[in-house]
């Protein structure tokens, strides 16, 4: 058997392997934003499971809300959140007016609350099963013993078989092993700064810390355009450079300030 | 042995077993009389509420014999048998059956069975037992003393003095005179005691619109003897739900130990059912998530499918052609799964969010159980452009917080959060937001402000009060923004 051929068999073997085995579609979803896009081959890999950690444990509701971004990127179908009882202690509970402000229809929305760390996979992974879900999300607080290899690779497992998305969101949690596509840090950036010094469109700064495909690490700072859905690049004016508190008064009416369309 | 009550200051028997009765000891003696005519007698207090217990438990034991059961004070049941006899071979083998139960349990019993509750009372309480032939229960009756009748001491005591001795020899006397003599519904309480006036008893437990049972000859006592029996009960249940074109939306199994305790287990569905699979599935769910873990003791010997809630379902030809219809498989997928997750975590663990009409943020929305099902909510349209004004994160309670303002009534400069200090860079507001003076007057209106600090964090915060006014504004922090 000559070389090439043996190459081409491989190949195919490999995607075979690949291939989710409920016999789905693999898609790439954009973040929009070109750069990581780029990175990313075309986007995030769905179905499959994806971690989004926060950079410390204070991060919590940035990881959040970069979360149900890629949520809302990934499908417009129901979107199931799964949260931890002890979350909603350290950072509140999730607030409906806020999901709906965030760019989610609420109606698409299904909240479960889970007792405890297993709760939450094995309910998890009955949601990405079931079929009935574009979307899972867990969020889960702190250490717990129940993510091991083994259950992170369930949960891909049943994202495969439901063609759903699966993101595991964890706070005050220093990454193990798993078997995720990718993993982010997350914390929030200073804003672009809106007229009268208000607090522009939400900004992070996503660290991709671990890919499957190899990507090497990188960080992007990105904006969240609610009206589009879309993860976006920061406005020009900036906002990436946090501005001291006590700069001159002066500096506040300079030319990098960038106002709102009346 | 005989239990001692107090009674008026004086310890008297309110009880006496079998064998304190033989030797003369009688109710209502006082303990010291007791005593004196039998030294060795041993007395224990007597505790109404454990009484009540158990006949409560008894009740729900005996709820195997018929589904309508109610109590019958003081200490008795009574069973509305009626269409069950059969299946323990006739009225004997039903009295048998009830007989033998009450020995095991340890109960000393006396039964009657006639056509209505009150002439099998009577027949138990007053008379000797048994079963009052069909068609013969106002013979019956009228055989039985007049202390049947309970019309109370003194009632009694006149109908002897006035030489009626026999409900029957009462049943021959003109009703007027006697309604003159004894009130109003003295002859009623007669004609329903003679069969000729027929009342219902109120059970304990409606009884469901399906009931299926399944009595076991062998105790079992494994989790997979137990699933097998619901998976069996549950086929004959939907087998009946579809001769009526019918689904069930609430599953109740109850589980009856040999030794008397009874346990039930409900589930419910978000839309009418008759596939025994997915109701088999809630139920291994739901007995994988009992808080108190069922227990089968020495075995359990009886099952009981209950049907508690149904609604029409029309029979569905399942399509050999057609396309499956794609939105619907996905809503049905979706119930499925709620009714999973809700039999596993409790229905209250699975919610939807629905928009409530206040301004007050935390009345703003409310959770709802998703089983409930319902949609078409209204959110309030949002403002193209903007950031989002509300946080993703709220506290159920505003978490106080010690802020510094340049200005009265501007934003904070500066606050502190969890012994942490925070620098302000960005904010927007004031927001004023006034409290619900209808429902909670004399709240101070808050101002909300959506801050950012220099890492980027981003608060929602808000001032109670208004300067210069007292008390004294606060600050507090209400929710986070990512």
């Amino acid at each position: 058997m000559s070389t090439p051929l043996s190459l081409a068999t491989l190949r195919t073997r490999l995607a075979a392997l690949d291939a989710p085995p409920g016999g789905g579609v693999v898609r790439r979803v954009p973040l929009g934003l070109a750069a990581a896009d780029r990175r990313l081959g075309g986007g995030l890999k769905v179905p499959a499971l994806h971690e989004v950690h926060a950079a410390s444990a204070v991060q919590a509701p940035a990881a959040a809300g970069f979360a149900l971004g890629l949520a809302l990127r990934a499908s417009d179908r129901t979107l199931v959140w799964i949260t931890e009882g002890r979350g909603a202690h350290e950072a509140g509970g999730l607030y409906g007016p806020g999901l709906h402000e965030w760019g989610l229809a609420p109606q698409d929305l299904l909240l479960v609350r889970a007792p405890d760390a297993a709760a939450v996979l094995a309910a998890g992974e009955e949601a990405l099963k079931s079929g009935a879900a574009g979307t899972v999300v867990m969020s889960a607080w702190g250490e717990a013993r129940a993510f091991t290899l083994t259950a992170t690779r369930r949960l891909a497992l049943a994202a495969a078989e439901g063609g759903a998305a699966a993101l595991l969101v964890r706070a005050a949690a220093v990454p193990a092993p798993g078997a995720a596509e990718t993993r982010w840090s997350v914390r929030a950036a200073p804003s672009a700064e809106l007229e009268a010094r208000a607090p522009g469109r939400p900004a992070f700064a996503a660290t991709l810390t671990r890919s499957r495909a190899g990507v090497p690490p990188e960080e992007w700072i990105m904006e969240w355009d609610r009206d589009a859905r879309v993860f976006v690049e920061p406005q020009a004016s900036g906002g990436l450079v946090s501005l001291p508190a006590q700069r001159p008064a002066g500096a506040r009416n300079g030319p990098d300030r960038r106002s709102r369309a009346a | 042995m005989v239990l001692v009550e107090k009674v008026k200051g004086a310890l008297r028997l309110a009880g006496a077993d079998p064998c304190a009765l033989a030797l003369g000891l009688t109710p209502g003696m006082t303990l010291a009389d007791a005593r004196a005519r039998l030294p060795e007698v041993h007395a224990v207090p007597y505790d109404p509420a454990a009484d009540a217990a158990l006949t409560a438990r008894v009740l729900e034991d005996f709820g195997r014999f018929s589904p309508m059961a109610a109590l019958d004070p003081p200490h008795g049941l009574v069973l509305d048998v009626t269409g069950c006899a059969h299946l323990f071979g006739g009225e004997d083998g039903l009295l048998r059956a009830v007989r033998t139960r009450a020995g095991r349990l340890g109960l000393q019993m006396r039964a009657g069975l006639a056509r209505t509750p009150q002439t099998a009372r009577a027949l138990a309480r007053f008379g000797p037992g048994g079963i009052a032939a069909p068609g013969q229960d106002r013979v019956t009756a009228r055989r039985l003393p007049v202390e049947a009748l309970e019309a109370g001491p003194a009632g009694t005591q006149a109908l002897r003095r006035a030489g009626l001795t026999s409900v029957g020899a009462v049943d021959d006397r003109p009703r007027p005179a006697l309604a003159a003599r004894f009130g109003a519904d003295f002859p009623t309480r007669l004609d329903r005691l003679l069969g000729l006036e027929d009342v219902r008893i109120t059970p304990v437990r409606p009884p469901a619109p399906i009931v299926v049972d399944r009595v076991l000859a062998e105790p079992v006592t494994d989790g997979a003897a137990v699933q097998a029996v619901t998976d069996d009960l549950l086929v004959e249940a939907m087998a009946r739900l579809e001769a009526r074109l019918q689904g069930g939306r609430a599953f109740r199994l109850g589980v009856f130990r040999v030794d008397g305790e009874v346990r039930r287990i409900a589930v419910g569905t978000a839309r009418p059912s008759r596939d025994a699979r997915a109701v088999s599935r809630l139920f291994r769910e739901r007995l994988a998530a009992l808080s108190r873990p069922l227990d089968p003791g020495f075995g359990l010997d009886h099952f009981r499918m209950e049907v508690v809630e149904v609604q029409d379902l029309a029979p569905v030809q399942p399509a050999f052609d057609a396309a499956p219809n794609a939105d619907l498989a996905q809503a049905e997928a979706l119930d499925a799964l709620i009714d999973r997750l809700g039999a596993r975590l409790g229905p209250g663990a699975v919610l939807r969010v629905r928009p409530v009409a206040s301004h007050l943020p935390e009345r703003a929305c409310r959770l709802d159980p998703a089983c409930r099902g319902g949609s078409g909510d209204d959110w309030p349209a949002r403002d193209p452009g903007e950031p989002p004004l509300r946080p993703l994160h709220l506290f159920d309670r505003p978490q106080p917080i010690e802020a510094i303002a340049l200005a009265p009534d501007g934003p904070p400069a500066r606050f502190r959060w969890r012994r942490v200090t925070h620098q302000v860079t960005r904010a927007e507001g004031p927001e004023r937001i006034e409290g619900e003076w209808w429902r909670r007057p004399g709240r101070p209106a808050r101002d909300y402000y959506r801050v950012e600090d220099a890492d980027g964090r981003r608060f929602w915060l808000f001032r109670a009060g208004r300067f210069g006014e007292e008390p004294a504004p606060r600050w507090y922090v209400h929710g986070l923004f990512p």
